[in-house]
């Protein structure tokens, strides 16, 4: 018998909350302080984002680091699925098991061992570090989480329909493109913004696999929080706080309202049936 | 694992399909571990690449068993004679082991509670839970410097209430380390631990109810054996990264805070020592494996259960 939340639950969720969300509260607040001391308040000031749009150094890294994202997201997204399909598809073959151990090991592999393991192959083939190791870096860890979250989508797929396509003699080539592909459209966007996160906030990785000219924001970020905090610091912050907080919300109101679509679509095809 | 082995040959385009994917990895995830534990067997060198290559493929295969007998061991045996080592290694389990302990008496509260919040809210409520890890990793580890330092918020908020009526020192010391760890990788330890929470049969604290039992000794005897599953993914979904973690030690530990991935970073970056730096991830890997692969038994046995 339950008759409401009771005070213990409220509070550990207030509390719990609170303890999750208060430190970002507190960065985001303390970027809007006059004062350059980060901890007294002195006023309210947007200063330090002005200054921040002529730190040219820090735009830059900004740029490299969304190129980067960017590119790497989209190469993972398409790797990534293809390794969902065949795990999830492909049924034996030779070398099946190493195939998924490689998928899910750099899930829980340590990011130094990553960069690392890495940043040695470049050197090992020559190859002069910058701006695509980085970019060959994060796709080749981000592919793994793609695969992760398009093979959940996977393993409850209605496979009638695509039979019924290849009956009627479409190549699968097609058949994936108009039948798989957009029924696993939302898990392939949800991989597709993992892997941009992923790549936007990765220190380690890109630390060990960068070469001269290649300067991240979080390489940025770090190399100036470790002289201290300042309020620009804060307010870089607080920007990239605010964007994937943004796009987080407009990415699950999306999929709500195209998932409810699709359902009334079914309904009405099934009404009229 | 059942899939349909109605096709007995494979056609060019699924082969390439496997191929594609399965190559990338050989090529950027395997092979640059093969680098790494041939490294580790070679010497330092002052050269760059600063070490000396303990075999080259060029050299075909009596070069490779001639190189073979000239491993040298020695960078391991540097790891066990210099205390400094196995210390970090050690500090990183106790470390790890702590936390863990610290984000699973927080962490259960907040599963709870959201397993028993009114169903309406628990979209919302999980959403909360991971919103915070979509963004930046160091931005949340660096907010916790502005609270913790000496003259930081925390301590401002302390001596204003007249609790303490001197600076805690929290930053750079271990307690840091955990706050970092515990706040980092709470959302992994919520998530599967509501996963199992909301499943939970009701009727059968309902029938606790009904004969008498009291709700905590109804939670203790019911719910948390129930919970089980989720507390031990949880746990090592905590555990198992916060071992290699570099990025909260190095800025919210201090000087004296040694964790294993921290160690390696300094061994590569500052003493751009590659050969032990290698030898420090092969081993740090060892450790790993233990709870990977129990992590791995356990939800393997958990998906059978299921089944």
């Amino acid at each position: 018998m339950r008759n409401g939340p009771s005070w213990f639950n409220v509070t550990s969720l207030v509390l719990g909350f609170s303890f999750l969300y208060l430190p970002i509260v507190l960065l985001v607040v303390f970027s809007f302080n006059e004062s350059r001391l980060v901890t007294v308040w002195g006023g309210f000031s947007t200063k330090w984002y002005g200054e921040l749009f002529r730190n040219t150094q820090l735009l830059d890294a900004a740029k490299v680091t969304l190129e980067v994202a960017f590119l790497s997201a989209s190469c993972a997204t398409v790797l990534g699925t293809m390794a969902a399909l065949v795990l999830n598809r492909s049924g034996r073959f030779p070398g099946r098991s190493m195939f998924s151990g490689m998928i899910f090991a750099p899930l829980v592999m340590p990011e130094v061992i990553l960069g690392l393991s890495l940043l040695l192959l470049f050197v090992a083939i020559d190859q002069s570090r910058g701006f695509w190791t980085i970019m060959i870096a994060h796709t080749t860890f981000a592919m793994c989480y793609v695969a992760v979250v398009v093979q959940s989508r996977l393993v409850g797929f209605d496979r009638s329909i695509e039979e019924a396509a290849e009956d009627l003699g479409s190549p699968p080539l097609k058949t994936f493109f108009l039948i798989t592909l957009p029924l696993i459209f939302p898990a392939v966007v949800a991989g597709w913004m993992l892997a941009f996160t992923l790549s936007l906030d990765d220190l380690v990785i890109a630390s060990f696999t960068t070469g001269p000219g290649a300067t991240t924001l979080p390489m940025k970020i770090y190399s100036q929080v470790r002289l201290g905090v300042t309020p620009e610091i804060n307010a870089v912050c607080t920007i990239l706080v605010g964007l994937v907080t943004v796009g987080v919300i407009a990415a699950s109101i999306t999929t709500k309202r195209r998932e409810q679509q699709r359902q009334r679509d079914e309904r009405a095809a099934i009404a009229q049936g | 694992m059942s899939q349909s082995q109605s096709k007995p040959r494979r056609s060019l385009g699924s082969w390439a399909l496997i191929a594609v994917p399965y190559l990338w990895l050989l090529v950027f995830f395997l092979a640059p571990f093969l680098i790494v534990f041939k490294i580790s067997l070679s010497e330092v060198a002052v050269a760059i690449p600063p070490y000396l290559p303990a075999f080259d493929l060029a050299e075909g295969w009596a070069g490779l068993v001639d190189s073979v007998s000239q491993f040298s061991f020695d960078n391991y045996l540097w790891l066990t004679e210099d205390d400094l080592y196995w210390k970090s290694y050690l500090s990183s389990v106790v470390i790890a082991t702590i936390s863990t302990f610290i984000a699973l008496l927080v962490g259960y509260p907040i599963a709870y509670g959201m397993s028993r919040a009114p169903k309406a809210w628990r979209a919302t409520l999980l959403m909360l839970i991971i919103l915070p890890f979509w963004t930046s990793f160091l931005i949340r580890v660096y907010a916790w410097i502005g609270i913790l330092k000496n003259e930081g918020l925390l301590n401002q908020f302390l001596l204003w209430l007249g609790v303490i009526d001197q600076p805690l020192v929290i930053l750079n010391t271990n307690i840091a380390v955990y706050i970092g760890i515990v706040y980092s990788y709470l959302p992994f330890l919520v998530l599967p631990l509501y996963a199992t929470l909301e499943k939970l049969d009701e009727t059968l604290l309902e029938a606790a109810e009904d004969l008498g039992c009291p709700s905590w000794q109804a939670f203790w005897k019911i719910t948390f054996p129930l919970s089980l599953p989720g507390v031990v993914a949880g746990c090592f979904l905590v555990f198992i990264p916060a071992v290699g973690e570099f990025v909260i030690p190095d800025l919210l530990g201090g000087s004296n805070t040694l964790m294993i991935g921290k160690t390696l970073w300094v061994e590569f970056f500052a003493n751009r020592d590659w050969p032990v730096s290698s030898a420090v991830a092969v081993l740090l890997l060892l450790l790993l494996v233990v709870p990977i692969v129990l992590f791995q038994n356990h939800q393997q046995k958990l998906q059978e259960r299921q089944s």
